[in-house]
């Protein structure tokens, strides 16, 4: 694990065409890392939700760089829909894998363990599973005979990026009990973190860090971003600011709103 | 004490529809369904009840889980939710939820979020309350555009959880999975039969003359204005203060 890098720098290892997963609002969103992604334009980009999506996943969209969008929602929470989003679903401009929020989990799951799929219950007779060729249902093997459940296929990213409160020197990371963000590293081939701060101390130092840490294993790049899930918040550490994503969802109704807000925001970001 | 407000009558019905459940969960962006748990659990306190646990998403103080989002939907799959609240842009006759969008999929007239853990949930959790505080033709139609997640599922299908009621802003429905369908059990102070037919796009049984339904007795409208607004408004600050103004003594 190296020493820290610069934001644009970890923007960098994001190549066009990779799978990237990103953590739901209120897990730890790398906020810090949506500008820069946008200035590197590595585009067809396949967005894995965790496990739904909202303004990074739609200001992406709006900057056109994505090429497909796996998820189980994408919504700006209080704030509304998704604008840059439901533009693309309108348009037709990008592929859509509507899931479900364990469905999701599920394929990470899978990955996590090197397993090929997980199998799990609901789905049967959703236009969820319909419209998911790559799903499969086969009858409980283990059964008596019929009862059906649905296989969804390891979902390995190439990447998976969040933010959390801190990380040490050493590169490991503390999640607390997001542990989805965890789920995500074990299953990406590789993961970039942002933090609100490195401390000199061990992360592995007492039991109780411990129990919420992410070992440097799993880590492969950090950067130092204070406040970098902002407007969203960041558990423990700052509320969301509502008022800064309803201006968000007002001003990118229109390409040229979300191009004004584009410029604006990215001119102060790192 | 002022009478009830009509949103204080769906939070008390909510805290009706969930006796005898241990634990119940509510989704994001839910803050009815958010309130009438808390009262529920207010309510057994009150009356020295075994305890309720109730799991808010996007709360910290009213949400035990420590593993992640995963929790929720492993803790249903095993049968430790008892009850579920669930929403839809179209909701039909079936009980058949549509929260993708309107129009043929993919490219959707209108999209809305997505299915989120309802393709899923409503296989799983016993007691799915249906809640949707707007009753219009074109949220409640005959058959959805998308099915996120079906009212029924044909036997043979893992089917532990499902509908049990749908309330909205005019009325309480249950939900018979025999049929299938919905028969309309109250109507809400304020409403009449002719009202929620016109507002209804799908056929639902009825007595002749349909009950009413009961707004909250003092006691229970004392707890709900006291204890359920100050843990309501650590989630939903903005609609614990509106109830609030709602009620004052002083409005």
């Amino acid at each position: 694990m190296p020493a820290t890098t610069d934001i644009p720098s970890l923007a960098r290892l994001i190549e066009p065409g990779m799978q990237i997963a990103l953590p739901v609002d209120y897990a730890g969103v790398s906020m810090a890392m949506t500008h820069a992604l946008i200035a590197r334009g590595a585009g067809d980009l396949d967005l894995v939700c965790v496990p739904t999506g909202g303004l990074q996943a739609d200001m992406l969209i709006g900057a056109g760089l994505v090429r497909s969008v796996e998820t189980s929602a994408m919504t700006l929470g209080e704030a509304g829909g998704a604008p840059c989003f439901n533009r693309a679903v309108r348009d037709g401009s990008i592929i859509l894998r509507d899931s479900t929020c364990p469905a999701i989990h599920a394929g990470l799951t899978a990955a996590q363990k090197g397993a090929p799929f997980s199998a799990m219950r609901g789905l049967i007779g959703t236009d969820v599973l319909r419209h998911r060729p790559d799903w499969c249902v086969i009858d409980n093997p283990f059964g008596p005979g019929g009862d059906p459940v649905v296989l969804v296929p390891a979902i390995q990213p190439d990447v998976a990026i969040f933010h959390a409160a801190m990380a040490d020197r050493a590169g490991n990371v503390w999640i607390g009990r997001r542990r989805e963000l965890a789920t995500m590293a074990y299953a990406a081939r590789r993961t970039i973190v942002t933090a609100e701060r490195v401390i000199d101390g061990d992360l592995f130092e007492t039991e109780i860090m411990a129990a919420g840490t992410l070992p440097a294993l799993y880590v492969d790049a950090i950067g130092i971003a204070p406040k970098g899930a902002w407007p969203y918040g960041l558990w423990g550490e700052y509320p969301a600011d509502t008022g800064e994503l309803l201006r968000y969802a007002g001003s990118a109704k229109t390409d040229a709103g979300f191009a004004a807000y584009l410029a604006e925001t990215g001119a102060a970001a790192p | 004490m002022k009478p009830a407000t009509p949103r204080e009558t769906l939070i008390t019905t909510i805290a009706r529809l969930l006796g005898g459940v241990h634990h119940v969960a509510v989704g994001a962006s839910s803050p009815i369904p958010a309130a009438g748990a808390m009262l529920l659990r207010a309510m057994k306190e009150a009356a020295g009840a075994p305890r309720v646990r109730i799991s808010i998403l996007g709360s910290v103080k009213h949400n035990f889980f420590t593993n992640g989002s995963v929790e929720l939907f492993d803790c249903a799959g095993q049968g430790r939710i008892d009850a579920f609240f669930l929403s839809g842009g179209q909701i039909d006759g079936q009980g058949n939820v549509n929260l993708v969008g309107v129009g043929d999929y993919p490219q959707t007239k209108v999209r809305w979020p997505g299915s989120f853990g309802a393709a899923y949930l409503y296989f799983v959790v016993p007691r799915v309350i249906l809640f949707r505080e707007d009753h219009t033709p074109r949220i409640f139609v005959d058959k959805v555009d998308f099915v996120s997640a079906p009212g029924t599922s044909p036997e043979g299908v893992y089917r532990s959880g499902g509908p049990h009621a749908l309330l909205t802003g005019l009325g309480l429905f249950d939900f018979d999975a025999s049929r299938p369908g919905f028969r309309l059990r109250s109507i809400h102070p304020g409403h009449d039969l002719a009202e929620i037919t016109d507002a209804t796009g799908f056929a639902f049984a009825h007595d002749a003359a349909p009950a009413a339904t009961p707004p909250p007795d003092a006691a229970t409208l004392a707890l709900l204005r006291g204890r359920v607004l100050d843990e309501l408004s650590e989630t939903y600050p903005d609609f614990a203060a509106q109830l609030q103004r709602e009620t004052s003594e002083d409005a």
